[in-house]
């Protein structure tokens, strides 16, 4: 049966990671290997360890989970040679407000990830896999131990592997609801059985990395890409992007579009283009105000800063970044106080609180910016606002308190006159 | 010799040890850096993120604490970048923090306190409401006030790795994190107070202290702990003549940090209203009345003058407990004044045979130190965590510092295992089989630390020693005593030798004329078999020896008196005076008293001039003074020469975390814990004994004489 998309595909699309989405059975064994399925760990298989790496250097592929660090560079700093064991961990905790691709990954083609891993297997001499996915997908981790135990019984995973000598065991771990556990230390401390609270860095996870030992830690889409990447070549997969930023991404649009979805394109594709022709426009006619380009974290972009092509280094040229591939589009209707206060919430509720900055941070921020939105704003809140985040940048144990304070910082930079328009609002209605 | 960098902070040319924290180097040149969370000797947290400093070449600021030094670093500790990062992690830490100092009993000596004070914003730009929880009460002695709280996590880190107990974590995430202890609303643990002493706020409070002072108020008097016999440095808060609280807070004794809860609460005893404060006799009638301490004098010397004048039998019990002063002066006095031999006190670990094991090698003896820098420490028969607490943090220590092997042979699961390479675990009397099977493993030892509990005694003592002979590694030794003056009454000579009585034969004379005992209680759970002695008691409390007195004398506490203890390491540490209280004396006053009543010519009764002869007279006792009298551990070297076996009883008392003898009857905090919910933890449930004499209600607590 047909799975039904959750978005229509757009013609537009180049689709490699998704090229099954949409088939009969996509979630099935037999259809992914109907479907040029496992002919990427076949050839793995005959290569050399260092071969494999050097494919995904080539391919140029960037960690899809949101910091975008070049993927072929991170599998060589697992020391293959370590007598410890070396554990391999996916990153399924897909939690950065806007994105919804790696469970559309893992639903529609949980094969394609689950090929990718045991390539990553092969290359580091790895034999057991953790996927980390959130609790709040609960019904995917149902889906995924179907996967697994189909891959099981059909010889894809488990001992001697398609006949190869080569083992691995995969297996799920549920998250419980925390955003902070999509940071990888984390994760890993929440794998151990721990509270997920980020480790100290150095050392780093492939070096001392779930118990203690040599792990792997890629997103679901990274592993995902990776049967196209031995199956076609590096190069390939390279080509599709621009110089730095290989292969497509999928790109979760949200807001306001008339076609939002899940859409694989190259890196680099223009993103008014995107949002103009594969998201369908913004409703209604209405202009463009902002853009989130790649999950809450990212700075926002001014409209008149959208003329870019998406890829990780021309994000970070303007401030931003392509992060998780959350694009949230907004109008020109669109209060950014209110849109500010969104964000403040999630990051007040989800901030682990280890740290003083990001634990205090939050909270104090998300408690200006709710009074502001109820009326009891001030004029000095504004500046306020700016000073706490610019007190949190940098300054927080882990990332998180850096999601929290670059889009506060950029919305009250870029958008101060939406807060000079509540407050002369404000002035009114006391004056009425 | 690890490799030398340079570096420079605020200008300073620097040099420090490759790979040292950069905010240990920088107080090593005293400059500070500020910070919460980072504590010597626990792990690294990070979170508190005041030791934010500039480092040049470097984009973001730097973690202080988390950051070892590299050649050419150029360090800015003082730069505007950095005061104002602080002044923003102060301002962030206020925003939830009650600021309700004025009552705090903190105030005064809160790191947070001090910091606003250095680094903080004049005023707060915090104009939301706050988080509030309501305080909660863990324990006896342990309360909690979260939103005075800065989760720092010393707590956390401070009973999980110091204390290995782990009884403390922390719940929720974001500004509602908190910290819980075990039990969800109450703790289950040593109660030993650690958390409290360490927390740089008012969050952890004392049950026994809150509210009660400001600590400016008291005087802080350094003695040593009169309960087990570590010698544990406490100090004591002390206002209008009352012991307010113990701590640790200079953390300059052998215990540094760390205190129990004996070292930290159980010196309420002194203030119990059972206190005795008047001599009392028993008059015709066969009831005590009080009576004056000259006319007590004269009774004493009059009746000790007539017994030794027609040759008849003393018997003299001492204390492990009271000084080394006093326990020298007393042998002194029964030996050279009534002329008797017969003198003993409760002996728990058999140091007769360890001496005269180990006659000669002086460098067997492992100091309270030596636990924490031996390679490997073996354990044997013991349960350190409940009986020797400090030696049981020290070992643990060097577990997590150094990585140092324990190994635990006992009949019972102890704490030890926790850390322990090899835990063995033998039926009573089957410790040396079990030391026996670790043979191989400990040769392979740099150096070996044993210590061992009163199982080991006579033969087992020498096949032990025999054995860390055998294994051609240095090996020292540590006989484990119960209190804490053991090591120093059986050195001073309160010991039946040449032929005098044990305790048991005193007690089983039919024809003793005199018992006179000193801040023991000999008659606990034994009978005093002669029918006509005349028994003399000096103690704080009227125990059960007390009660069979003809005449009683109030003593004074170790709290309440100068001179020196030996601790069960052999360390020679000085007390110091707290309070005093009315009505009592010290024993060394009372038995000087006497003398000088009785004409006789023991030399002058102060403390010092006591010591000094110590000094000169007593094997091993010749320390340096300097040492001593700043409040060091001087280590005693008492190994040279034959020591005859004696005859009588080893046992130890067997007291839990929670007991110390007698004493712990009349200390409200300690029976306050074995009474709360968790109070027993991983302890041998102590024996709840019967009703003491005069006590008005039920008295759980010690079934041991003392």
């Amino acid at each position: 049966m047909a799975k039904k998309l959750y978005n229509d595909p757009s013609p537009l699309e180049t689709r490699i990671l998704s090229a099954r989405f949409g088939l009969e059975n996509s979630e099935s064994l037999t259809t992914y290997l109907a479907h040029d399925g496992f002919k990427a760990f076949r050839k793995a298989r005959e290569m050399k360890p260092e071969q494999i790496i050097e494919e995904v250097k080539t391919s140029a592929l960037r960690g899809r989970g949101g910091a975008g660090f070049p993927t072929g560079l991170k599998w060589s700093f697992v020391p293959r040679s370590s007598p410890k064991p070396k554990y391999i961990v996916i990153n399924a905790d897909e939690s950065e407000p806007g994105t919804c691709k790696d469970r559309l990954l893992m639903e529609y083609d949980p094969h394609q990830m689950i090929e990718g891993i045991l390539i990553a297997g092969l290359a580091l001499d790895a034999h057991k896999g953790y996927l980390y996915i959130r609790g709040e997908y609960r019904y995917l981790i149902d889906h995924m131990d179907r996967a697994i135990a189909e891959a099981y019984a059909q010889g894809y995973l488990g001992k001697n592997i398609l006949g190869t000598g080569f083992d691995f065991d995969l297996y799920t771990h549920s998250g419980a609801g925390a955003y902070e556990c999509g940071e990888e230390t984390a994760l890993l401390d929440s794998l151990e059985g721990k509270r997920g609270i980020p480790r100290m860095k150095p050392p780093f996870p492939a070096v001392a990395g779930a118990w203690a030992s040599p792990t792997l830690l890629n997103n679901v889409e990274t592993f995902s890409a990776i049967p196209a990447i031995i199956r076609d070549g590096g190069a390939a997969f390279a080509a599709l992007g621009t110089p730095k930023n290989g292969g497509t991404r999928l790109l979760c649009v949200s807001g306001h579009v008339n076609k939002p979805g899940v859409y694989e394109v190259p890196l680099g594709y223009p993103m008014l283009n995107f949002i103009e022709e594969i998201a369908g426009g913004i409703p209604g006619g209405k202009k463009l105000k902002a853009v989130i380009p790649g999950g809450s974290s990212c700075p926002i972009l001014k409209a008149d800063e959208c003329d870019i092509p998406m890829d990780y280094d021309s994000l970070a040229k303007i401030g931003s970044m392509l992060g998780s591939g959350g694009m949230v589009v907004m109008d020109e209707t669109t209060d950014m106080v209110k849109v500010a206060l969104r964000i403040m919430r999630f990051y007040a509720h989800e901030s682990c609180g280890w740290c003083i900055p990001c634990r205090e941070g939050t909270t104090w921020l998300r408690k200006i910016l709710q009074r502001f939105d109820d009326g009891g704003g001030r004029h000095e809140d504004v500046a306020l606002l700016g000073e706490l985040s610019k007190n949190m940048l940098g300054r927080t144990f882990c990332a998180l308190g850096d999601a929290a304070a670059m889009p506060t910082i950029s919305i009250v930079d870029k958008f101060a006159d939406d807060f000079e328009k509540r407050l002369a609002r404000d002035r009114q209605m006391v004056a009425v | 010799m690890a490799e030398l960098v340079n570096l420079t902070i605020n200008g300073q040319a620097v040099q420090a040890e490759k790979g040292t924290l950069l905010i240990e180097v920088a107080r090593q040149n005293g400059i500070e850096i500020p910070a919460f969370c980072y504590y010597p000797g626990l792990t690294l947290q990070a979170a508190c993120r005041m030791c934010l400093v500039e480092v040049e070449k470097t984009p973001k600021l730097q973690v202080g604490c988390t950051l070892p030094v590299a050649d050419g670093m150029v360090v800015h500790t003082e730069s505007d970048t950095v005061r104002q990062s602080r002044k923003g992690m102060i301002e962030f830490l206020l925003t939830n923090h009650p600021l309700d100092c004025p009552v705090c009993d903190k105030g005064g000596e809160c790191e947070l306190q001090d910091m606003t004070f250095r680094y903080g914003a004049g005023e707060s730009r915090f104009t939301e409401r706050k988080v509030h929880v309501d305080e909660q009460q863990w324990s006896p002695v342990v309360y909690f006030d979260a939103p005075r709280c800065i989760l720092c996590y010393r707590c956390v880190r401070v009973c999980n790795e110091g204390i290995g107990v782990g009884a403390l974590g922390v719940s929720n995430r974001g500004v509602i994190s908190e910290i819980v202890p075990n039990r969800h609303d109450y703790l289950e643990c040593d109660e030993c107070g650690a958390c409290i002493d360490i927390c740089p706020v008012g969050a952890l409070t004392s049950g026994s202290y809150r509210y009660q002072t400001r600590p400016w108020e008291m005087t802080h008097v350094g003695t040593i702990c009169t309960h087990c016999g570590d010698g544990c440095r406490t100090t004591l808060g002390v206002r209008d003549d009352k012991i307010m609280r113990g701590n640790n807070r200079d953390s300059s004794g052998i215990n540094g940090d760390f205190l129990c809860i004996k070292g930290r609460y159980a010196f309420d005893f002194v203030e119990h209203p059972e206190r005795l404060q008047s001599p009392m006799l028993r008059n015709a009638a066969g009831e005590f009345e009080p009576i004056s301490w000259s006319r007590a004098f004269a009774t004493i010397a009059e009746t000790f003058t007539a017994v030794k004048a027609r040759g008849g039998k003393f018997g003299v019990v001492g204390s492990n407990h009271t000084t080394n002063e006093e326990n020298y002066f007393l042998q002194k006095f029964a030996r050279q004044g009534l002329g008797t031999k017969n003198i003993d006190h409760h002996r728990t670990g058999d140091l007769a045979t360890f001496f005269d094991a180990l006659s000669g090698k002086n460098a067997a003896l492992a100091t309270a130190g030596d636990l924490y820098t031996a390679k490997a420490v073996l354990v044997v028969g013991a349960d350190l965590a409940q009986q020797h607490p400090l030696l049981s943090y020290q070992a643990r220590a060097n577990f997590r510092h150094h990585n140092a092997h324990i190994y635990a042979v006992t009949t019972g699961p102890v704490r030890e295992d926790n850390q322990a390479i090899a835990s063995v675990r033998v039926a009573a009397g089957g410790e040396l089989a079990g030391v026996e099977s670790l043979r191989d493993k400990l040769k392979a030892e740099g150096d070996l630390v044993i210590v061992f509990g009163d199982s080991i005694q006579g033969d087992g003592l020498r096949k032990l020693i025999a054995f860390g002979d055998s294994l051609g590694i240095p090996v020292k030794y540590v006989c484990l005593v119960d209190y804490s003056n053991s090591r120093g009454a059986f050195d001073m000579g309160l010991i039946p030798r040449d032929g005098g009585m044990s305790i048991q034969q005193m007690l089983a004379a039919k024809d003793l004329d005199v018992l006179w005992v000193v801040g023991a209680n000999p008659l606990k759970n034994a009978a005093l078999d002669s029918t006509n002695a005349f028994v003399i008691v000096q103690d704080l409390f009227m125990t059960e020896t007390a009660n069979h007195a003809h005449l009683v004398l109030p003593a004074a506490s170790v709290y309440e008196k100068n001179g020196t203890v030996t601790n069960v390491c052999g360390e020679v540490q000085k007390l110091k005076q707290a309070v005093k209280v009315m009505g009592t004396k010290t024993d060394l006053e009372i038995m000087g008293s006497i003398a000088k009543e009785m004409n006789l010519n023991l030399g002058i009764w102060l403390p010092d001039k006591v010591f000094a002869e110590i000094r000169k007279t007593v094997h091993g006792y010749d320390v340096s003074l300097p040492v001593v009298d700043t409040g060091g551990a001087a280590p005693t070297m008492p190994l040279n020469g034959r020591v005859p076996a004696l005859p009588g009883a080893i046992q130890s008392a067997g007291d839990t975390l929670f007991t110390s003898g007698s004493m712990s009857r009349y200390s409200k905090i300690l029976n306050a814990v074995i009474e709360s919910p968790g109070g027993l933890y991983g302890g041998k449930e102590p024996e709840v004994s019967a009703q003491s004499p005069t006590a008005s209600g039920q008295m759980p607590g010690g079934t041991v004489q003392s």
